[in-house]
């Protein structure tokens, strides 16, 4: 009799979601398409249901969209989740399956998706003009309150929320000037071609870069670079990478020390974004680091906002089966990833994964204009492996041109169902 | 029967669905897009992918 009461008891602690963001919305919603009819708890340390990201370093910093216009709409099938917002998980037991909370409250799950995403990494730098980093709601408002007329805004970083806070910034009268070690903006992403032709759109639209240079020292209304010039700066933005979100699983008490999961660089996980090959925990969205073996084994993460929701799709489908004891079915998750970015009137739309290319070309355009439309291919040998427009809407319809080439498998990688064998729970 | 609307006046053309739809979603030559509006039910999945991936939350996959 115990034991059903406890095997009862267990059955109704359901699937724990950590982070509510687009991940964790996202699970919720395809948990429930997958056919999991139990509960499903969500655990988010911000205070707000899900919202919306990109629009925090254009439309709600340039001032145009209000707050309350990121949020994100749910599906009905997720109307009875139960939402802990700020409620922020503080560790996780793998073994026993439990939660431990920020109030010190423990929670019991069946299933787990950690969706906990990254937050801004800091530079180790004291002192400084005002300081802004742009993740949260809070942060994109705080940064709003600083632009204006002649304000002079310093963004160290070019990537892309670097590129976009520097158009936005630009847009409503600052003046900005982009300090970044690489030699073009958004390099890591798009190659150097493309960064230049990006550049020089900027720079067309005012923005200053001082490419190929540290920032040194934070003075009052100044950086020093590492070459001993002075940027005057009355707002310093930071947008140099994230860091995942991870220590939670790591204070793992009462897990197997050297058998936790790996959480370097994220959450490493097995070909069907399972945690450590675990039947009952998966992991989506800018956390999870998952091989694409669209693009070799490398496990990588990937910070682009579709990814959530191609990562839940799959991960849902493997938790709900991993938890009724049945095997999947699928084949390994072999997403092909894209984003986008708004920057000024133009917008930078990517498919595939140039940075694994060894070399870029230009298959539409004329790279030397300030407008117009190009399109650059990346190529992993004779492989087309990333396409990236810039321009307007016309560009991502010639970049549309090549999806059959970028939806092309490598030679012999086979992503047939795998109905595979099952780990015990 | 399957269903899809595109909200046009929200919608601004990334191209996210019909790299996760091209049989339901396609932008013409001046990156405009176009759309069946009943598609086979064979392409739901996609059609829901592509509800998913639209930035601006402009597409909704009924019946
Ligand atoms: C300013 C900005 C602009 C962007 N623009 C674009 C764009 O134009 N195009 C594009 O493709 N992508 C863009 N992105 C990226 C996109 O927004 C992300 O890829 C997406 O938000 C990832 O979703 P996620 O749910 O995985 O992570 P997140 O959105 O980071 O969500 C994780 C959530 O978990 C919470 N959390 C963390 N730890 C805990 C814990 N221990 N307990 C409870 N909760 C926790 C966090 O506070 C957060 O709410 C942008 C991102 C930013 C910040």
């Amino acid at each position: 009799m115990a034991s059903v009461e406890s095997a009862a008891s267990e059955a109704s602690a359901g699937i724990a979601v950590v982070g509510a963001s687009l991940g964790g919305l996202r699970a919720a919603e395809q948990l429930r398409a997958a056919g999991w009819e139990g509960p499903v708890t969500v655990y988010g340390d911000e205070p707000h249901r899900p919202y919306n990201r990109p629009p925090l370093s254009k439309e709600v910093l340039a001032g145009e969209a209000t707050a309350a216009a990121t949020a994100l709409r749910h599906r009905p099938s997720i109307d009875d989740v139960t939402w802990r917002l700020g409620a922020a998980v503080e560790s996780a037991d793998l073994t026993a399956r439990t939660l431990t909370l920020a109030d010190g409250s423990v929670h019991a799950y069946e299933g787990l998706v950690a969706a906990t995403g990254v937050r801004p990494r800091r530079l180790p730098l004291p002192g400084g003009p005002p300081r802004h980093v742009v993740r949260t709601l809070e942060d994109s408002v705080a940064l709003r309150a600083e632009l204006g007329d002649g304000v002079r805004v310093l963004v160290i970083g070019a990537g892309f929320i670097g590129c976009e806070v520097a158009a936005t910034a630009r847009k409503v009268g600052c003046e900005v000037t982009v300090v970044a070690p690489e030699a073009e903006p958004m390099t890591l992403a798009v190659g150097e071609e493309l960064g230049r032709a990006l550049r020089r759109r900027h720079e067309a639209r005012g923005v200053r870069f001082r490419m190929g240079r540290l920032v040194a020292e934070l003075g009052d209304e100044c950086a020093v670079l590492d070459d001993g010039s002075e940027c005057a700066a009355d707002v310093v933005v930071e947008a140099v990478g994230s860091l995942p979100n991870v220590e939670w699983l790591g204070a793992s008490e009462g897990g197997t020390p050297g058998l936790g999961p790996d959480l370097t660089d994220g959450i490493l996980c097995d070909a069907h974004l399972r945690i450590g090959g675990l039947p009952h925990a998966v992991a989506v969205g800018d956390v999870a680091r998952f091989p694409n073996p669209r693009y070799g084994a490398l496990a990588r993460r990937v910070e682009h906002w579709s990814m959530p929701a191609d990562c839940a799709r799959h991960a849902a489908r493997v938790l709900v089966a991993g938890l009724r004891g049945e095997a999947h079915g699928l084949a390994p998750f072999a997403p092909l990833p894209s984003f986008w970015s708004d920057q000024f009137d133009l917008r930078v739309q990517s498919f595939g994964l140039p940075g694994v290319g060894d070399r870029a070309e230009l298959l539409e355009g004329d790279a030397e204009s300030v407008e117009g439309d190009v399109v650059y291919g990346y190529y992993g040998g004779e492989r087309l492996v990333g396409v990236v427009a810039l321009g307007g809407s016309k560009a991502v319809a010639l970049a549309g041109r090549y999806r059959a080439d970028l939806m092309e498998l490598p030679d012999g990688l086979d992503l047939s169902p795998s109905w595979g064998s099952l780990p015990a729970l | 029967m399957l269903k899809v609307t595109v909200d046009l006046d929200v919608c601004q053309d990334h191209g996210q669905c019909v790299f996760a739809a091209p049989d339901v979603f396609t932008l013409d030559d001046n990156g405009r897009l176009a759309y069946v509006a009943s598609p086979d039910e064979a392409l739901r999945a996609d059609a829901e992918d592509a509800a998913d991936v639209c930035p601006l939350q402009a597409i909704r996959v009924e019946g």
